[in-house]
Parts: structure tokens; C-alpha cells; sequence
């Protein structure tokens, strides 16, 4: 039976090259993009006529190249839907029973999330925003945060486990791709790269990924307490990581109100968007790892 | 919650200042900064150990630092949620809500009642804008009724209609916010009227449900101790087991408790089982399986050799392998003893370690005894604690490893220690929370409420019609999302087809 798991490891490590070679082409597609703005400045410097204003799309070397990334994202997407699977299936159970497996699955959310996005719209700019969250959260799952899968400890043994862990890993994938994209809004103006949306529409787009996965964070924290209230007898305690779930829940309710509060709904929000995913991650990491929590029984 | 401008004004008085305060605690901006300050305010309870959660660690933080400690105990950091700072935070935050949520409440009530307002002269201005010529000369009728039947609220005057919908975006904004307050009238009813108590049930012992049998009990103000229901339990088995292999050697793989239930003191037993995620549930109390360990069991004989001690004791795990420490006290032999124990499930010897256990399941058990002699202290009427032993007025006589079976003689008289072999106990919470189905319930509303003030698009659409060339009719459609980001242009193309269907023409 070990041989699953060596294959679930082995779709890990493709999945990471995969994703390498798309965060390279990805790279390409920006760097393209550049160019073209360059040399449409220096084409207005030296006196030519332009006909409207400066491209806002990729050369077709830059758009092969973005296209060459998602396609690589997808293949990556499904390689490592397989190793989770096949992690599962080794293991008999959700896989979702420490840190590593967590941390596979949420970069499998991440890929997802984004994947789902360019179903909708196109978010080849938005690449780089995925692909290297989700290297990273490998990375240091395979090297830090490995474990040789066991049975679930009797804490875990509920459904509740699969009802809230999938909802708050699938939030960890649209906060993480909503901060791409807040920051992208905030700093759009000084990037040099021609393709991207406007500020504007960036910060639509941030609003539109945060009002779906606000509401699943809801759900997540409340499936939460509920289970909280039958594995250990209070439905709420401030244990930390309840404590960080509450303060990302209040962060993003901030987001949601500086939207329509005058003054606060351009970079303003933005800013607390990325102040939430942060939030999020301290949850995540920092509470599993460096505190003693009643969550902290998740193998590193 | 439309943010109030207020210049510096002279002269308003009492009752404008109080005015301009309310409308100042109500903007969205007070709002914004509060709900800020309540994230920052939760912080400190992550960071420090708090005295809700772990008592013991609290104070051995406090002495570890003799300047600081104090200094953030006085100012709450131990108590964080329950401190005056937090509570000052999260009032004002829902004040500012019921002020905002009030007066909007009664706005949206007026705007469900009333029509939606007349097509401005010019569509063409509006977000969403789209024209097209058709041959129908009912056209808009016909707009109309599509309208209707898709759930548009609509008014109709000469060559025009206008139409709105995703009220209940707003609805479900007020719903929301209404039902955070229930939540924290659910929590505040648990923390008032709910109790929660530990206590520890070795295996065939019982526990019937009266203040005196816990080990720890509290409740809140109001939570009345007399009127809790009266049922008990018996212990009749529990089980351990734990992971062998590598991966996470000594992980827990389960746990079970079987008791035999009596709803109250004079009904049959049921049989019932007790694991980590299925507590029992008995006349609304639940009964959690929190926690579990060993109690070896010991016979001890005074130089007569008459049995003065024989029972199981109860011993605290110290660690994930199951070193455990309890005491045993023997009041009735003269001179009196007292033990100082440590029960090892695993045992190993490692050397200037101390004993420690190895694996938490009984594989190799063995207890580690220091015999004192003397007098126990129990006579005083201080009461002490059954997990320590006083030694002021005792002598340290020996230490003894045994097994199970061993006997030890103590030295200087003819006393003797069997330790006969081991129970194992449970420990539970029980816990009653009369305000959780409301938090329950409210949270799921305020859920739905949620969903609803973030996926409804509340817009605007007006339909014109005015005698074209050709004998043709123009239909000029316009849309107005309610809301940033709400894209109209679905609802422009929908009305278009409409328009088009059937007698359209390009």
C-alpha cells in the first residue's frame, strides 16, 4: 500500500514542476508586456504617431506565452488533484488529517479558485498571483510540514471535519487569489506591464472573490462551532485558532464596509483585503505551528 | 449607512450634541474603525494564556515575570473577552449597528411599499444603455408583462415602464445584521443561565448529577445549581487505543466510554456509549468525553495485617506516553502513611531522567513509590487536594519500584503496599448551555442573510418607447445597478431579446 502514497508524493513533486515551468511562462507573458509599453514610450519620444492610446494587450509572443502558462496551470491542477486523491485513497480517510495533507489541498484551492476565475474571464495577467502562493504552500509542505500519513486522531473522527475543513481550505483559495488582486489594484498604476485591468476593475474583481468566500468563512467558523460544541462541550472558547478564524471574519466585515464607505473604497480597501489574507495565513501557519491550541494536533 | 458630514457647530446644545454623538457612533465610518479595534482587541487573547482556558498556565506566566506579569493582569490581557476594554468595544460596535440598522430598517419598509420611480428623460446617460427598432406596436406590453412574471416590481406611465428588483439584497443586509444581535443575546443567555462541570469517573465507579460529586464546577449568575437534573451514570468500561506504527507512534486512535445512564435516581439503567464526537445527552445537558488516564490500584496492610487501604487512585497523565503522578493517603494506619506515586503504562528506565513512560497503552505498567510516614494534615479541617500529599509533619522512609503483583514491605514495621494491578478513568464535561440553539439559529439566518445582501443585484430598468422612422417603433432600454459592481448588461440584453422576440427586426 505504501506505493500509493509514493505516487501521491510523486504527483506532488510533478505538480511542482509543472507549476515552475507556468510561473516561468507567466513571467514571459509580464516581461512581454513590458516591452511593448517601452517601446511605445520611445516610439512617442521619438515623434511617431500612435493611433489611440498604448496597447493594453500582450504581443502575440507575451499572449502564447500567458496561454502556455494557464495550460500548464491546469496540468498542474489535475496532477495534484491526483495526488491528493491518491493520498486519500492510501490512507482511507478525508485526506485532511495534518498539516502537510492540509496544505496540499489548499494549493490544490488555490489552483482551483483561479482556474475557475479563467473559465470566466480572462485572468492570464493574473498567473504569477496563483502559481506562486501555491509552489510556495508545497514547498513547504513537502519540506517542512511532511508526514507520513496515520489514522485520524478521535478528535477528527466526525463529518464535520470534511463539511468544515473543505469550506475554510476552498477560502483559503479565493483570499489567497483576492490578494493577488488587491495588490495588483494598489500598485497597478506604477506597474509597468501593459494586459492588466484597470485599478477599477481590480478592485471589482477583489470585491466579487471576497463577497463569495465571506459568506463560506461564515459557514466554515459555524460548522466549526458546531463541532466544536460536540467534540468539546462549548460551541465557542477563544481558543487561538477560533480567536484568528473570528479576527479574519471581522477583518474581511471591514473590507466589506470600507466598499461602501466614501474614502475607503479604493486602495483603503484594498489594503485591508490583503490585511484579511494575512490574517488567514496567521491562522493557518502561525497558530498550527508556534501556539498551543486545541487545533494544534495536526502532525508537522 | 451613508456617512453624516458634520461641520463644527456652534450653539447646538445639549440635545445636539447628544444628536450629532449618536450620528457620529452610527456612520459607517465609526463602524469601520470599530470593527478594526474589535480584530485588534481579540489579539492579546491568542497571545497570552488566558485564565477561561488555562488557569494554571496564567499564573506560572504572571510569576515568570514579576514586572510585566502584573501590570497586563491588571489591565485584563489574561482575561481578554471577558475585560472591560473588549466588552467597551464590542458594545459600541453593535450600538453603532442597531443605530444604523433602525433607520435603514424603516427606510427599506417605505421603498418595498412604494414604486419604482419614473425613467429619467434621458437613458442614454444611464450605465447600461441599448436601443433597437421594432414592427410590435404593443411592445411594451408585452415588456411589461415578461416584467411581471420575472418578479419586477413595475409602473407603467404613457411610452414608458419602469422596473426595479433585488429588493431583497437589502432585506437580507437587515436580516444579517439583526441576527448578529440574537447571536450575542444567545451567547449572553449561555453565560448567564449555562454551567459547565469536570469531574473524574474511574471505571465501575458512578456519578450522579449533584454540585457535590464534581470535581470543578461553574456557572453563570443566574445558572441555579439546585435545578439540575438529576441523573447519573456508571463507568462500566473504557477503552484506549493507540497508533504503533512509525509515522505517529503514541497518537490516540480511539477512545470509548461505556456507561450505563440513569435519567434520574430512580429509573432502570440504559446502556449508552460516550466518545470524543458523540456526547450523551440527557434532559439537555450534554456529557463529553474529554479526557482519560490510569488508576492503579493498591492494598495496603497496617502491621497488624489488617486491610486499611484498597482501592484505585485516580493518577494525573503528565505527558503524551501516560507518566502519571497521584498520591495515595492511608488515614486509617498508625503511624499514618502516605505515597507518592508514578505510574508508568510503558515503563522505562532512562538514566538520570526519571522514570517515564515510554507508550501510553499498558504494555510494561510499573509504579514508582515514595513511602512517607507521619501525620497526613487531615485533621485540621484544611481541605486539601487528593492529587498532592503535605509532607510537613511526615518523614520520607523509602522509594520502591514495583510491578503488578508486587508487594513491599515498608521498613521499620510490618506494613505492607500490593499494588494489584490498574483501572483506567474517564474524565467528562458536563456541560448545559440554554442560549446555544438561539446562537444556533441566529447564525444561520444571519448566514442567509448574508448571502442574500451579496449575491441579490438590486438594479433599475426603464423601458421607452417613441414612433421611429419608417412607421418603426424605438425601444431605448436603460439600466442602473443599486449597488458598485452590479452589472446590468444581462438585464439590458434579456429585455432586448424580449423586445426582439418574435417581431423583431434588426
Amino acid at each position: 500500500m505504501n506505493s500509493l502514497a509514493e505516487l501521491s508524493n510523486m504527483m506532488v513533486y510533478a505538480t511542482m514542476l509543472a507549476l515552475t515551468f507556468a510561473m516561468v511562462a507567466f513571467s514571459m507573458s509580464f516581461a512581454a508586456a513590458r516591452n511593448v509599453r517601452t517601446t511605445v514610450a520611445a516610439n512617442v519620444a521619438a515623434g511617431d504617431v500612435l493611433i489611440g492610446e498604448a496597447p493594453l494587450t500582450p504581443p502575440a509572443r507575451g499572449r502564447t506565452a500567458g496561454n502556455v502558462g494557464l495550460a500548464l496551470t491546469w496540468v498542474a491542477f489535475g496532477l495534484l488533484a491526483v495526488g491528493v486523491i491518491l493520498r486519500g485513497v492510501w490512507a482511507g480517510r478525508v485526506p485532511w488529517g495534518n498539516m502537510y495533507e492540509y496544505s496540499l489541498t489548499s494549493a490544490l484551492a488555490i489552483l482551483g479558485v483561479y482556474l475557475y476565475l479563467s473559465l470566466r474571464r480572462d485572468v492570464r495577467w493574473l498567473g504569477l498571483f496563483a502559481v506562486i502562493p501555491t509552489l510556495l504552500t508545497l514547498g513547504l509542505a513537502v519540506t517542512v510540514l511532511y508526514t507520513e500519513a496515520a489514522q485520524l486522531v478521535p478528535a477528527l473522527k466526525s463529518y464535520w471535519l470534511v463539511i468544515h475543513v473543505a469550506a475554510a481550505i476552498i477560502c483559503g483559495g479565493a483570499f489567497t487569489i483576492a490578494a493577488g488582486t488587491a495588490l495588483l489594484s494598489i500598485f497597478r498604476n506604477r506597474l509597468p506591464a501593459g494586459g492588466l485591468p484597470s485599478s477599477e476593475r481590480l478592485q471589482t474583481l477583489t470585491y466579487r472573490i471576497v463577497a463569495f468566500s465571506f459568506p463560506l468563512w461564515t459557514f466554515a467558523v459555524i460548522a466549526g462551532a458546531i463541532w466544536a460544541e460536540n467534540a468539546w462541550g462549548r460551541y465557542w472558547g477563544w481558543d487561538p485558532k477560533e480567536t484568528w478564524a473570528f479576527i479574519t471574519w471581522v477583518i474581511y466585515a471591514a473590507y466589506l464596509h470600507a466598499r461602501s464607505t466614501a474614502g475607503w473604497r479604493g486602495n483603503a480597501s484594498s489594503w485591508i483585503a490583503i490585511a484579511g489574507w494575512a490574517s488567514f495565513l496567521i491562522n493557518y501557519f502561525g497558530v498550527n505551528l508556534f501556539v498551543n491550541s486545541l487545533h494544534s494536533y495536526a502532525g508537522v | 449607512m451613508a456617512t453624516t458630514k458634520t461641520a463644527a457647530a456652534p450653539d447646538i446644545g445639549t440635545v445636539g450634541f447628544l444628536r450629532w454623538m449618536w450620528r457620529q457612533l452610527t456612520s459607517m465610518r465609526t463602524a469601520l474603525i470599530l470593527l478594526f479595534l474589535l480584530a485588534v482587541a481579540s489579539i492579546p487573547g491568542s497571545i497570552f494564556p488566558q485564565r477561561g482556558i488555562d488557569p494554571i498556565l496564567v499564573e506560572s506566566w504572571i510569576d515568570d515575570a514579576p514586572t510585566a506579569g502584573p501590570i497586563l493582569d491588571t489591565l485584563g490581557f489574561f482575561d481578554v473577552y471577558t475585560a472591560p476594554w473588549f466588552a467597551a468595544v464590542y458594545i459600541l460596535l453593535f450600538l453603532s449597528l442597531i443605530g444604523c440598522v433602525l433607520p435603514r430598517t424603516k427606510q427599506h419598509w417605505e421603498a418595498m411599499r412604494s414604486q419604482p420611480p419614473d425613467a429619467p428623460k434621458n437613458l442614454a446617460r444611464l450605465p447600461g444603455y441599448a436601443e433597437v427598432a421594432t414592427t410590435d406596436p404593443d411592445v411594451l406590453a408585452r415588456v411589461e408583462r415578461v416584467l411581471r412574471s420575472q418578479r419586477w416590481r413595475v409602473k407603467s406611465g404613457v411610452g414608458w415602464i419602469a422596473a426595479e428588483k433585488g429588493y431583497a439584497r437589502e432585506t437580507g443586509n437587515l436580516v444579517f445584521h439583526l441576527a448578529l444581535i440574537f447571536i450575542l443575546v444567545g451567547v449572553a443567555i449561555g453565560a448567564l443561565f449555562g454551567w459547565r462541570g469536570n469531574v473524574i469517573v474511574k471505571e465501575g465507579g458512578g456519578f450522579s448529577n449533584t454540585l457535590t460529586q464534581y470535581d470543578a464546577w461553574g456557572g453563570g449568575r443566574l445558572a441555579s445549581a439546585d435545578r439540575i437534573a438529576p441523573f447519573g451514570f456508571t463507568l462500566d468500561a473504557f477503552r484506549a487505543e493507540f497508533d504503533r506504527r512509525e509515522a505517529q507512534f503514541g497518537a490516540p486512535s480511539l477512545f470509548e466510554a461505556d456507561v450505563l445512564v440513569r435519567p434520574d435516581p430512580t429509573s432502570v439503567d440504559e446502556p449508552g456509549r460516550i466518545e470524543v464526537n458523540s456526547p450523551l445527552t440527557v434532559d439537555g445537558v450534554k456529557v463529553f468525553l474529554v479526557g482519560h488516564g490510569y488508576a492503579p490500584k493498591f492494598q495496603v496492610r497496617d502491621s497488624g495485617g489488617q486491610v486499611v487501604f484498597d482501592d484505585a487512585v485516580a493518577f494525573l497523565p503528565q505527558d503524551g506516553n501516560f507518566t502519571s503522578t497521584g498520591v495515595i493517603k492511608v488515614p486509617d494506619a498508625v503511624p499514618q502513611v502516605g505515597f507518592e506515586g508514578v505510574f508508568l503504562p510503558t515503563a522505562v528506565l532512562v538514566e538520570g531522567a526519571g522514570p517515564q513512560s515510554a507508550f501510553p497503552a499498558p504494555d510494561d505498567p510499573a509504579v514508582f513509590l515514595t513511602a512517607w510516614v507521619g501525620d497526613l494534615g487531615l485533621d485540621g479541617g484544611v481541605p486539601q487536594s487528593i492529587y498532592r500529599l503535605v509532607t510537613d509533619q511526615m518523614e520520607q522512609v523509602d522509594v520502591q519500584i514495583m510491578r503488578p503483583g508486587d508487594v513491599w514491605r515498608l521498613p521499620g514495621g510490618d506494613a505492607t503496599i500490593a499494588f494489584t494491578g490498574y483501572d483506567r478513568w474517564a474524565s467528562f464535561q458536563i456541560a448545559y448551555d440554554p442560549g446555544k440553539e438561539l446562537a444556533l439559529a441566529a447564525a444561520v439566518i444571519a448566514t442567509l442573510g448574508l448571502m442574500a445582501s451579496l449575491f441579490i443585484r438590486r438594479r433599475r430598468l426603464w423601458v421607452r418607447v417613441a414612433p421611429g422612422a419608417d412607421g418603426d417603433t424605438v425601444v431605448q432600454v436603460g439600466a442602473l445597478g443599486r449597488s458598485a459592481s452590479v452589472d446590468v448588461q444581462p438585464d439590458i440584453d434579456a429585455t432586448l431579446g424580449v423586445v426582439q422576440g418574435g417581431h423583431g427586426r434588426e
